[in-house]
C-alpha cells in the first residue's frame, strides 16, 4: 500500500517526466533551499539517477556564504550542469513596488533574462500551494506569454493529468512537481530519503530559518530545533505560516500578488 | 471587532493534526454564484481551528478596509480582484484536518465563465458539497456543476442549504428545496448523501448541530464530511501502464510510465497494445536503487525482454483483460472553450499518454441547462455539455469511463496545445451517422461455417495507387486465375463503383471519402458472405484507407500497386492525365491532387517493369496464401 510520500512522490516523478517529453529545452531552477533540493532528489529518481536538464541558480548575489558552498559542493557531487544567472541591481526594478517585494523582484529579471538567453521552454520550479496563497491558485504546468506575465484570471484547465503546453513564439511553461506538497510533507520526505539541506534550517542561539531567501529579506524564527526529528515535532504543533519571515510576502495586501503576475516564483 | 461579537462558537474539540502516511482526501465545494460557497469554507476552517496564526486577523483587515463587518470569504479570496468584486475567480486548495483525518478542500469559482476553473479544482475529488441557497433553490451554475459532476465521476455529494437563517429555519420551505434538490439530482442519476439545512455565516449545522433546526435529524457538515469513503486502490483492477516515454541510458532501453490500474513484477509478461507484441519484464529499474514489484499509482521504469520498441503512448497490459479497441467513440462531451462546437471540427485525443487525430464527426445531443434533457442541435455552445461522436484514423485501446477508474478519461486538445475539452469515453460509436439508431443482427452462420463450405478464407484486397498504375487491370486478371483455383472472388473497381452504386459522387474530398467508405461497406459484406475481394480504388489519401480498414475490421489486406507518374502519365489508358493537364480536369490524383503511398502495405506490386501476368500471379499467389485453410483444398473452376 502506497503512503501519502510514496504518493506525492510518484505523481511528481510523473509530472517531471511529462515536462521532460513536452518541453525542451527544459530548465530545472535550484534555489538551494529545501524544497528545491527535494526536485532535484525527485528528477534524480524520475531519470534513473540523473538530472539531465540544465539546472540553474539565479543568483542575487545576497544569498548566505553556507548556500553558496552548499551549492557548489553538491553541483558536483551530484553531477550537475549547473548554469549561474545574475541579477539586475535594485535601482533597475519597478520603483512603486514596497521595498523588501523591490528586492525580490530583481530575481524575477534575473530569471526572465536566463529564460530569454537559452530559449527555455519550459522552467521547473519547487514552488507549493501551502506557502502563499496567490501559489495555492497555481497549475502544475503554467503557461507564461512572450512578456512572461501570469495571467492568473484566466488560467488554463487542468485535469486527469493533462497539461496545457501552448505553443507561441517566445512563450514557456513553469513546471511546478511539488504543488500538492505542505512543508511537513518536505521535511518528512527529506528524513525519508536523506536528503541534504543547508545547516541554516537548523536552530542555532534559539533561531533558526524556516524559509530561506536573500539575507536582507529574511528573517530566523525563534526555535530549538536542531534536528530533523526536531523540526518535525516543531511543525506538527505550529500555526504560523511559514513565510512569516519573508519581508516581501506580507508588506502591503497585494504585494506577492503583484510579484507573482510579474513572474516571480 | 471581535468575533465573540458575531456569534462564532467556541472551537470544538478537533485534532487538527493529520494522520500521517494517509493521503488527503480531496473535497470540492460547488454550487451558484453567491450561495455561499467561500463563506463556507472559511467558517469551515476557522470552526475547526485550521486556520493558520494571522490569518483571521488579515481577514478582519481586509474586510474593515472595504467598510464590511466580516466577510469570511476573505479567507479564501487572496486575489485583489477577488476580494473587491466579491467572486471567487479561480479555485483554491486548502488543506484542512478532521479529527485528525487530512482533507484538502477546493473552492470552486460558481461564475459560469470559470467553469474551466471548477472542472480543474473537481476532477479527482472524493466528495463535493454542492451549496444551494434555500431560498432561490437551483439556479443555472448549480445545474451545470451538478452534471460536471456526474462527468467527471464524482458521485459523493452533500448538498448544503445555506442561509436558512433567513427563511427562520422553517422546516417546510426546508423541505420543499430538499425535494427539489434531490429531484434535480436524480435526473443525473446522483442521490445525496446528505441535505443539510445550514448558515455558513452564523454556522448553524457547519460544526455544531444548530439550536434552530430541532426537527432535522441528519449530520451535520463535518459529520457528513467524516464519512466521505477515500478514493480506493485500483491495484486490484487489471493492468493498465501507458508508456510515458522510453530513455536510453548506458545502453539500455528503459520503459518509464506510473501504473494506473493494477500490478506489475519482474517476470510478468505484457502485451504491447498497438502492436500486439508480447515481452517479459527483465527488470524493474529505480535510483537509489530497483524493485521485484510495483502496483497502480507508482512511476516505474523498467526493461524488457525481448527489448521490442516501444513508444509512448503505447498501453501495456497483461492480456487476460484486455482494453476494447474502436476508431468511432461516443464521448461525453463537456466543452470549455468560448467558442461553440460543430461537427467536422479535428482536434487531438489524449487519452493517458497516448494522442490521436480525431474529428467529431456528430453532435448527437446537447444538454438542456434549463432541464437537463438531451436535445437535438447542431452545436455545443460555450461550457456545454453534449453527447458527441469522435472518429479517429486508427483503432483506439481504452476502457469506458467509470469513476473510481482512471480508464477513458479523454481530453481535447486543439492546435495551439490548448486543452478545449474533457471527453469521457462511454464505449464504441456505431458507424452510421444518421440520427437514427440502428441495429444490426449478425448473421446465424459463422464465419467459420462460411470458410469450410467455400473450402477458402474470405479477404478484402485493398489495392490502391495512382490512376494508370495498373490496379483494375491486374485485379481482373487476378480475379480470373483465382476463380480457375476455385476461389470465390469478385472485383470492385473504382469505375464500376461510380457507373452505380456512386453515381450521385463527385470527386471533391468529402464525395472521395464517401465513395471509398461506400466501397468499403460492400466489400466487407461480400467478405462476410465468404468471397474474396479485390477493390482497385486510387484511394489516394492514408486516413481513408485508414478509415476502410477500420470499416472492413476482418481480413483487411492494403496491397500498393506501385509505378512512378511518369510511368503511369505515359500509359494513361483513358486519356485522363491530358486531359488534367490540359486543364480540362481539376482534381486529379497525381496532377494537381496529392497521393500519400501507403507506409506499411501488406503487399506492394511494382507495375512499371513488369507485365500484367507476373502482377497478377503475384497478387493471386499473396491472396491464395492468405485464403487456404489447412487440410482443404478449393475445387477448381474450368479448365486449367
Amino acid at each position: 500500500m502506497m503512503t501519502d510520500l510514496d504518493q506525492l512522490e510518484a505523481q511528481s516523478i510523473f509530472v517531471l517526466r511529462e515536462a521532460y517529453h513536452r518541453l525542451r529545452p527544459l530548465g530545472l531552477l535550484w534555489s538551494l533551499g529545501k524544497d528545491s533540493n527535494v526536485l532535484l532528489w525527485l528528477a534524480r529518481k524520475a531519470f534513473l539517477g540523473r538530472v539531465p536538464v540544465a539546472v540553474y541558480h539565479v543568483d542575487t548575489g545576497r544569498k548566505f556564504p553556507e548556500m553558496y558552498a552548499f551549492r557548489d559542493r553538491y553541483a558536483a557531487e551530484w553531477g550537475l550542469d549547473l548554469r549561474i544567472g545574475t541579477c539586475p541591481p535594485v535601482e533597475e526594478i519597478d520603483p512603486t513596488l514596497p521595498p523588501a517585494a523591490r528586492s525580490a523582484a530583481r530575481k524575477t529579471a534575473g530569471l526572465a533574462s536566463v529564460i530569454e538567453r537559452d530559449r527555455l521552454a519550459g522552467v521547473v520550479a519547487g514552488i507549493r500551494r501551502d506557502e502563499q496563497a496567490m501559489r495555492a491558485k497555481e497549475r502544475v504546468f503554467s503557461p507564461r506569454g512572450a512578456s512572461h506575465r501570469w495571467d492568473v484570471r484566466n488560467q488554463p484547465p487542468e485535469f486527469w493529468d493533462q497539461f496545457a503546453t501552448p505553443v507561441e513564439a517566445g512563450a514557456h511553461v513553469r513546471v511546478h512537481p511539488l504543488l500538492a506538497w505542505r512543508e511537513l510533507d518536505v521535511w518528512r520526505y527529506i528524513e525519508r530519503e536523506g536528503i541534504p539541506v543547508v545547516d541554516l534550517y537548523f536552530a542555532r542561539n534559539g533561531q533558526r530559518y524556516r524559509s530561506l531567501g536573500d539575507q536582507d529579506i529574511t528573517a530566523p524564527v525563534p526555535s530549538q530545533a536542531k534536528t530533523i526529528p526536531e523540526i518535525l515535532a516543531e511543525l506538527r504543533g505550529t500555526r504560523e505560516a511559514e513565510r512569516a519571515g519573508r519581508a516581501m510576502d506580507n508588506e502591503t495586501e497585494d504585494a506577492f500578488e503583484r510579484l507573482r503576475v510579474a513572474g516571480y516564483l | 471587532m471581535t468575533s465573540a461579537a458575531l456569534h462564532v462558537p467556541a472551537q470544538p474539540a478537533n485534532d487538527t493534526v493529520a494522520t500521517e502516511n494517509e493521503l488527503a482526501t480531496r473535497i470540492v465545494i460547488v454550487g451558484h454564484v453567491d450561495h455561499g460557497k467561500s463563506t463556507l469554507i472559511g467558517r469551515l476552517l476557522h470552526d475547526t481551528g485550521n486556520l493558520p496564526d494571522g490569518r483571521m486577523d488579515a481577514a478582519l483587515a481586509s474586510s474593515e478596509r472595504r467598510g464590511l463587518k466580516i466577510e469570511w470569504s476573505f479567507l479564501l479570496d487572496s486575489l485583489q480582484a477577488e476580494r473587491d468584486q466579491g467572486v471567487t475567480i479561480d479555485s483554491t486548495r486548502l488543506p484542512f484536518v478532521l479529527d485528525g483525518r487530512p482533507f484538502v478542500i477546493v473552492d470552486a469559482p460558481g461564475h459560469r465563465q470559470f467553469l474551466r476553473n471548477m472542472v480543474t479544482g473537481a476532477a479527482g475529488a472524493a466528495a463535493a458539497v454542492l451549496v444551494v441557497d434555500v431560498a432561490e433553490g437551483a439556479q443555472e451554475q448549480t445545474r451545470r456543476h451538478a452534471v460536471l459532476l456526474r462527468l467527471i465521476g464524482v458521485r459523493h455529494v452533500v448538498v448544503l442549504l445555506n442561509k436558512a437563517d433567513l427563511l427562520d429555519f422553517d422546516a417546510g420551505r426546508v423541505a420543499s428545496a430538499t425535494r427539489a434538490i434531490t429531484a434535480l439530482l436524480e435526473q443525473l442519476e446522483l442521490s445525496p448523501a446528505a441535505v443539510i439545512p445550514a448558515s455558513a455565516r452564523h454556522g448553524d449545522n457547519v460544526t455544531t448541530r444548530s439550536g434552530r433546526t430541532g426537527w432535522y435529524r441528519g449530520p451535520t457538515l463535518t459529520e457528513a464530511l467524516s464519512v466521505v469513503p477515500p478514493l480506493g486502490s485500483r491495484a486490484e483492477r487489471p493492468l493498465r501502464l501507458p508508456v510515458q516515454d522510453v530513455y536510453r541510458f548506458d545502453s539500455k532501453r528503459i520503459v518509464v510510465g506510473r501504473i494506473e490500474s493494477g500490478r506489475v513484477a519482474v517476470g510478468d509478461t505484457l502485451v504491447i497494445g498497438t502492436q500486439g507484441a508480447v515481452a517479459k519484464v527483465a527488470t524493474l529499474e529505480g535510483w537509489p536503487s530497483g524493485g521485484t514489484e510495483a502496483e497502480a499509482g507508482q512511476s516505474i521504469a523498467l526493461t524488457l525482454a525481448p527489448d521490442v520498441v516501444v513508444e509512448r503512448g503505447d498501453l501495456l497490459h497483461a492480456g487476460a483483460h484486455p482494453p476494447s479497441r474502436a476508431a468511432r467513440l461516443r464521448a461525453r462531451l463537456f466543452w470549455l472553450r468560448q467558442e461553440p462546437l460543430r461537427a467536422g471540427e479535428s482536434f487531438r485525443l489524449r487519452l493517458a499518454t497516448a494522442e490521436y487525430a480525431v474529428t467529431v464527426a456528430a453532435i448527437t445531443s446537447v444538454v438542456s441547462m434549463d432541464d437537463l434533457t438531451d436535445q437535438p442541435a447542431d452545436h455545443v455552445p460555450p461550457e456545454g455539455f453534449a453527447d458527441v461522436v469522435l472518429a479517429a484514423s486508427e483503432s483506439i485501446p481504452f476502457d469506458p469511463f467509470e469513476p473510481g477508474s482512471l480508464g477513458g478519461r479523454g481530453v481535447l486538445v486543439d492546435l495551439h496545445g490548448r486543452i478545449v475539452g474533457g471527453a469521457p469515453l462511454i464505449g464504441p460509436a456505431p458507424l452510421a451517422t444518421s440520427g437514427r439508431s440502428v441495429f444490426p443482427v449478425d448473421s446465424a452462420v459463422s464465419a467459420w461455417e462460411r470458410a469450410q463450405a467455400k473450402r477458402h478464407r474470405s479477404g478484402v484486397f485493398w489495392m490502391t495507387g495512382l490512376p494508370g498504375s495498373g490496379k483494375s487491370t491486374v485485379a481482373r486478371t487476378a480475379e480470373a486465375l483465382l476463380f480457375r483455383r476455385g476461389i470465390d472472388v469478385s472485383v470492385l473497381d473504382g469505375d464500376t463503383l461510380r457507373a452505380r452504386l456512386s453515381s450521385d459522387l463527385g470527386f471533391s474530398p468529402d464525395d472521395r471519402r464517401e465513395n471509398i467508405r461506400r466501397a468499403a461497406v460492400v466489400a466487407r459484406l461480400l467478405a462476410d458472405s465468404g468471397q474474396v475481394v479485390l477493390v482497385a480504388l486510387i484511394s489516394p489519401r492514408a486516413d481513408d484507407r485508414a478509415m476502410a480498414r477500420q470499416v472492413v475490421a476482418e481480413g483487411f489486406h492494403e496491397v500498393y500497386v506501385e509505378a512512378d507518374r511518369a510511368v503511369c502519365e505515359a500509359r494513361d489508358p483513358k486519356g485522363l492525365y491530358a486531359a488534367a493537364r490540359a486543364g480540362r480536369l481539376s482534381g486529379f490524383t497525381g496532377v494537381d491532387a496529392p497521393y500519400e503511398p501507403p507506409h506499411a502495405p501488406d503487399l506492394v506490386i511494382s507495375t512499371a517493369a513488369a507485365t500484367v501476368g507476373s502482377s497478377a500471379e503475384r497478387l493471386a499467389a499473396f491472396v491464395a496464401d492468405f485464403a487456404a485453410l489447412p487440410g482443404l483444398v478449393p475445387r477448381a473452376n474450368g479448365a486449367d
